[in-house]
This record gives structure tokens, sequence and C-alpha cells, in this order.
């Protein structure tokens, strides 16, 4: 237990500390002061605590920055029913996520000054992981007219996109990304072209066919990101695609990087550690957008993240109550959770020898922050304290009806992992300790 | 008749089928042919069973057919159709269910315009379940009634060439058969435009031809599938005019298969569309009336197969 004293300081001690924006990964010490780190480092402490402070034994376990995770879907306002920001939020602190950014296809859609100070204003009060936005970059999501992108910033959005939906219209993402320039703003893309991808529900294939599913090719994918492509060389923009999930899409992106063009990517855990045989038996919890691919595709994925091509690793958090997916596959809402199952699956990538534990860390702390321009996801003396502290070898089952979530629709469940969040840490408040 | 084992609780397809098992029901269903033929139909095999035929797509065949085999079991039989009910005031299917559970039925025949929603109702049912057709998955009486049509014809399955031939993208019956045909052994090829055969079929042990001509040399069965004339409006293919043309059945496309090839249809057929009136009524090839009266004693068969099963686990209750 922790000795309790009301200096404000709180030195975690005996931890393993990581900080994947430095390659630091020693044994050592960590000291906040209010809602900053103070100190840290493996020489912190090493006569023993002064008195005064509070001190927490991390047992040896890894004290990393908290999680930020770049793509959640809140479904706060409107749908409520599903999650709102407080269940998220304590979805997020459950899965040693400290910063979540959340996209705008919400009702009202958030492309409105006063939307984007609501969310702001309401996940402050919540007080527990926090939220940030993106607004959209069409008007109500329409793809037509763009959003008032610089206002939109100085209120607090982070990026634009049109979240689940892709800027079909050419000239309407070649004049944001131009646009979103004058201002350093960054687009996000859901690349899929959506008249390849129109009726489909899972990937095109022989699974499909022999489900009698209608498929989405990876075409769909690969066409729209070399659309896009072409259109960041003309704008020079800050591009990022959203989940990429095929083989093709991480080939595009490669040679793009290679001739350096300002553009990154992110994927989320089920298309590096699930395929499309996840939907066997019409499995509606694994009906995600994109639809998870085929077992090549899986591993380029994979590769694509050793190599670093792709740059981070978001949950795609996508909340859904169960009239929206105890029904037919073909009429099932399209998504899975994710807040509380990132860590762990994420970690799968060290576990399974792909990359070293800070690595994989590193794709859900300071990368996602670094495309964001987000002051969070290091350990660095002045920075907001936003810590978790997890065992990296602790095996657990994921059980969907456990979660903090509203909704269950976990495509992991039932699935052994490894990797357990022990204490989450937000502006130096301890927001969340696993119980046993 | 068999008294083979059938350890399934439902029949929602033939893919997990053995063969032995699609064997016992073509067996059994034999002896319901010649039943169906006597004056005397009516067997009370069903005595005391509830059959319901919960169609959620218009079909006057399939439903009659199924209508007709439980009642000559002596089941009752009821329908219930979409249209009108709770279902078009948005009951869930899981809703449907319960419904349907508190009802003690014993067997539901399930028709669906969605892939796996009959799998989906039959893990929340307590009783058995047919499926009557999902979506573009399966259909599996329909299967099991050509194979037997096809049986009777040629005394046999394994070895012939069965040509499937037109939209085997949207056609449950076109799945249900080539897991069948594959099963018992006989080389199925599918015929049809490239935009009417979807991605991935060439894995699943069919040959696949896109020139009718080519593809209908040395067939034994000749199964057309239905266009759907809603899908032709130059999406999947330009006019019925150039459909027609080339894919569809006319005594000439007829010539190029064995002498002695059967056609196939499971109907509503478009005549002039996928098939030509001309080679649609020739008595001496063609078998689609013989589908439908197959049809009655397949499904007759299956409700006996099941109940079997039924009675078996009740007992063991």
């Amino acid at each position: 237990m922790a000795a309790r004293n009301s200096s404000g300081l709180v030195a975690y001690v005996n931890a393993r500390l990581l900080d994947p924006a430095t390659g630091l990964d020693t044994r050592g010490a960590l000291l906040t002061n209010g809602e900053t780190i103070a100190d840290v480092g493996p020489g912190l402490f090493q006569g023993g605590v002064p008195s005064g402070m509070e001190v927490v034994d991390c047992k040896g376990l890894c004290l990393a920055p908290g999680l930020v995770d770049m793509r959640v879907q809140l479904r706060e306002p409107g749908e409520e029913h599903k999650e709102t920001l407080k269940s998220a939020g304590e979805a997020a602190v459950a899965g040693g996520v400290t910063s979540m950014v959340c996209l705008p296809n919400t009702n009202p859609v958030i492309d409105e000054v006063a939307t984007v100070e609501f969310v702001a204003r309401r996940a402050r009060k919540i007080g527990l992981a926090k939220v940030y936005p993106y607004a959209a970059a069409t008007k109500r999501v329409e793809g037509k007219e763009l959003a008032e992108m610089g206002m939109l910033a100085e209120a607090g959005a982070l990026g634009f996109t049109d979240g689940l939906k892709a800027i079909r219209n050419a000239q309407v993402m070649r004049r944001a990304l131009t646009y979103a320039a004058t201002f350093g703003l960054l687009i996000v893309q859901h690349p899929e072209e959506p008249s390849l991808a129109e009726g489909g529900m899972m990937n095109e294939g022989e699974l499909a066919t022999r489900m009698g599913l209608s498929g989405i090719p990876v075409a769909a994918e690969a066409i729209m990101l070399e659309r896009d492509m072409r259109l960041v060389e003309i704008t020079n923009g800050r591009y990022h695609a959203a989940h990429v999930a095929t083989a093709a899409g991480v080939e595009i992106i490669r040679k793009a990087k290679a001739k350096g063009l300002p553009v990154t990517c992110d994927t989320a855990p089920p298309y590096f550690a699930l395929n499309e045989l996840a939907v066997k038996d019409y499995r509606t919890f694994a009906k995600l957008s994109p639809p998870l691919r085929s077992e090549t595709d899986r591993q380029a994925v994979v590769e694509g993240l050793k190599d670093g091509t792709i740059d981070a690793v978001a949950s795609d958090h996508s909340p859904q109550d169960q009239d929206s997916k105890r029904v037919p596959f073909a009429v099932a809402e399209f998504g899975g959770v994710g807040l509380e199952t990132l860590l762990p699956v994420t970690l799968d990538l060290a576990h399974n020898g792909h990359m070293s534990l800070i690595e994989a860390l590193r794709l859900i702390t300071c990368a996602p922050s670094a495309i964001l321009n987000l002051a969070a996801g290091r350990l660095k003396v002045g920075a907001a304290a936003d810590l978790v502290l997890f065992d990296p070898d602790r095996g657990w089952k994921v059980n969907a009806k456990s979660f903090h979530s509203k909704s269950k629709n976990s495509p992991f469940d039932d699935r052994p992992v490894q990797g357990m969040v022990m204490r989450t840490i937000v502006d130096g408040r301890t927001v969340y300790t696993h119980d046993a | 008749m068999t008294d083979a084992a059938f350890p399934h609780r439902h029949l929602l397809g033939i893919q997990g089928l053995a063969p032995s098992e699609i064997t016992s029901l073509l067996d059994l269903a034999e002896g319901y042919v010649e039943q169906n033929r006597s004056s005397d139909k009516r067997k009370n095999l069903l005595r005391g069973r509830t059959v319901i035929n919960l169609f959620y797509e218009n079909s006057t065949r399939t439903r009659t057919s199924f209508e007709l085999a439980g009642k000559r079991l002596g089941a009752d039989v009821i329908n219930m159709q979409s249209a009108g009910s709770s279902v078009q005031k948005g009951e869930t299917l899981i809703d449907t269910a319960m419904t349907l559970n508190a009802m003690h039925l014993d067997v539901l025949v399930v028709r669906h315009p969605d892939s796996g929603a009959v799998k989906l109702l039959s893990e929340k049912v307590n009783c058995a379940v047919i499926n009557g057709g999902d979506g573009s998955h399966e259909h599996p009486t329909q299967a099991l009634l050509d194979a037997l049509t096809i049986r009777r014809r040629k005394g046999k399955l394994s070895g012939l060439n069965v040509a499937i031939c037109g939209d085997v993208r949207h056609s449950r019956v076109a799945r249900s058969n080539i897991y069948l045909l594959n099963a018992m052994g006989a080389h199925v090829r599918l015929i049809g435009p490239r935009t009417l055969l979807p991605s991935g079929l060439d894995r699943m042990g069919v040959e696949v031809f896109h020139d009718m001509r080519k593809g209908l040399a040395d067939v034994d069965v000749i199964m057309m599938l239905r266009i759907q004339n809603e899908r032709m409006s130059g999406n999947f293919i330009p006019s019925i005019r150039e459909y027609f043309h080339f894919f569809g059945l006319d005594r000439e496309k007829l010539g190029i298969a064995k002498p002695d090839a059967v056609i196939m249809h499971p109907g509503p057929m478009n005549r002039g569309v996928e098939i030509d009136s001309d080679v649609a009524d020739d008595v001496e090839r063609s078998l689609i009336r013989s589908q439908v009266e197959m049809g009655v004693a397949v499904r007759m068969a299956c409700l006996d197969m099941l109940t079997r099963d039924l009675t078996r686990s009740e007992g063991a209750v």
C-alpha cells in the first residue's frame, strides 16, 4: 500500500521504466508533483525516498507513459445507449489509455466550435482519460463543403476527418488538404472507395462466396490510397490514413513515404491479430470496417508495423449495442470495442517476437502523439503525469462481459492475452487500479 | 428406407453433411415418392407435432412443398409470412425466437433474405430448424431434391458432369448444389458472365467457364439458375437480350451437351431470359416438373429425419 502524504509528491519506486520516446528501458523511479512529472530515472531515490512523499511500490512492473489512442468513437452526444463519455472514460483508463482522440461522427456531428467545446468540457468534468476531438473535415460529414477548420482547430480539434466515411470527392479532398495545409493541420482519411465497398459486409474472396455474403475488395482500400497519394503530391497537405488493413495499402504508404510525402498511417489490433476467418459462423462481433482481411494481408500489416511503414496503432473503439449486433450479419453494424484490449493485443507483437516491448509500446504512446502534435506519451520532466503501470507477462482471458465499456462487442472476446494494466494515472491522480 | 443416424439437430446447409447422411436422406425420400403417388398419401408419423413455415421472403413453391410435406406426415402445419406480421413492426429475430419457443413447436422452416439469419435463429430456438433458403448462402432441400431427381434419372451422382449456369453470385441453390455434388463425387462446372460468378469459386472444387458453348461440352446435367429481372439494369449484365444470346439455354446450346443430357431449373423460370420455352417444356430432356415432385418427398424425408432426432433427444431428457 502507498504511504499517504499531503505534499503532493508521489514517488513511484521499484519500477521498470519504459519510455519509447527516448528508448529508456531501465529499473528506476519516477516522481510526480501534483499534475506533472517532477523527476524520472534509474538513479532516482537510490539513497531512499525522502520522507514526506507518498510512495507507490511498482514491484518491478512496467511504468510507462499512459497510452494515446488516436481513434475512438465515443457515441456522445447522440447514441448514449451505446457509450457515454463516462463509460468510455472508464473503459479507457481500465485499458491504460490516458488520452483518446474521438471521431466526429456523433449526433450532432462535431463540425462546429460549440460541439468541440461540449466534448472537451464534458470530458474534463468526468476527469478520467483526456479526450481530444477530431472535427469533421466537411460540414455534416457530407463530403461537400469544407468545415471551418481553422476555428475548429483553435477550439481544440486535433485533426480533420469525415470519420467512418471516406472523403469520396477528389476535388473536395484536394481542397481539404490544401486548406488544412494553410494551418499545418492534419487530414485523416478512412481509405475505402465507397462505390466499391457499397453493400459489402466482409473481405471479398472465397470465404465470402461460401458464406453468401457480398465482399469488399482489397482494391477499395488501394484505389482510395493511390488517389489520395496523388492529391498529397500536388497539395503537400499532411495526410493520415486510418486503420490500414491490406498488403496493397501498406505497400502504397511505403512507396509514398519513400518519396518523402507527408503521409502517416495507423492500424488497429484486429488487423494484425485476426484475419477474415474470425467472421466464420456469421460472427457479427468480427464485422468491422474495414473488414478483416486475408492471412497474407494480416502478415503484411505486421511487416508494416515492424519496418515503420505503419506509424501507430489505434483501438478503433466502435461500441455497438446488442440490438445492432444480435441480428443477421448483413444488417449488423460494423465495429468492435477496443479500449480495454489495446495494450495486451498490441503487446502480442512483442510476445510473438516481431518487435521489442518498447517498440510495441511506442505504437500506442509517443508515435500517435507525434502525429497529432500532442504533448503526451512521454516520460518527460515537466510533462503531464499520465502514466500506466502494467504487468507485461500476466495472462488473462478477455471477457467482454466484464468490460467497463457500455457495449460488449469485442472481436477478441474469449481470447487469451498477455499484459495487464495494474494502475492508470491521469495528471498525477490514480484513476484506475486493478483489484486482484 | 434407412435408419442410419443423422447426428444433426438442424438442417442448416449441405456444407457439413457427410455423403452417407446425404444418401440416407435421399434413400428415405425414395419411399415418400411412392407414398405420394399412391391414393393414401397420409401417414401419421408426425401426429401431434407442430411445424411452422416462417417465410421472410415470398415463396409459393417452397412453402407449399413444405406445407404438403408436413401435412402428409400428419403434423399440424402453420404458415407465417413476414408481410404484415410483427417482423414488419420491427421485431428482431431474437424476439421472434422467444415467441416461437413459447409456442412449443417441433420444427421450424425458415426462409430469410439474409445469409446466416437462419443459423442465428437456430441458436435461439428449442426446436429443429430447416433452412428454407437464407440470402445467397444455402438452400439445402433444393440441392437434395435436385440430387434425388438426378439419381432417379441417371441412376447415380458420382462421375456425372453437372453444369450450373447463370447467376451463381446471388444463388443459394448454386452453393448448396456445389457442396452436395462435390460431396457425392460429381464434377461441377459453373458457367456465367464474370459479373455473376463471385471470386474464389475456383477454390471450391469446381471448373469455371465464361463461354457456354465450351462449358456444356460432355455435360450430363444442365442446371439453369433464375436471373432476377431486377438485377438486369446495366449493373451485372447489360440486357436480357444480350444475356439470353450468350447464356440462355436454347436448342442449339443444348445440342453441345451429351445427347441424353437433362435440363433442370429450381423455378420459377424466366422463359426467354435464362431458358427457352422450347427446351424447358421438352418432356424428354426437362426434369423441371419432376424436381417439384421430388421436392415434397425430400422435405418429408427431412422432417422425418429431424423429428427422429428430436424424439431421441426428448427421450434422453
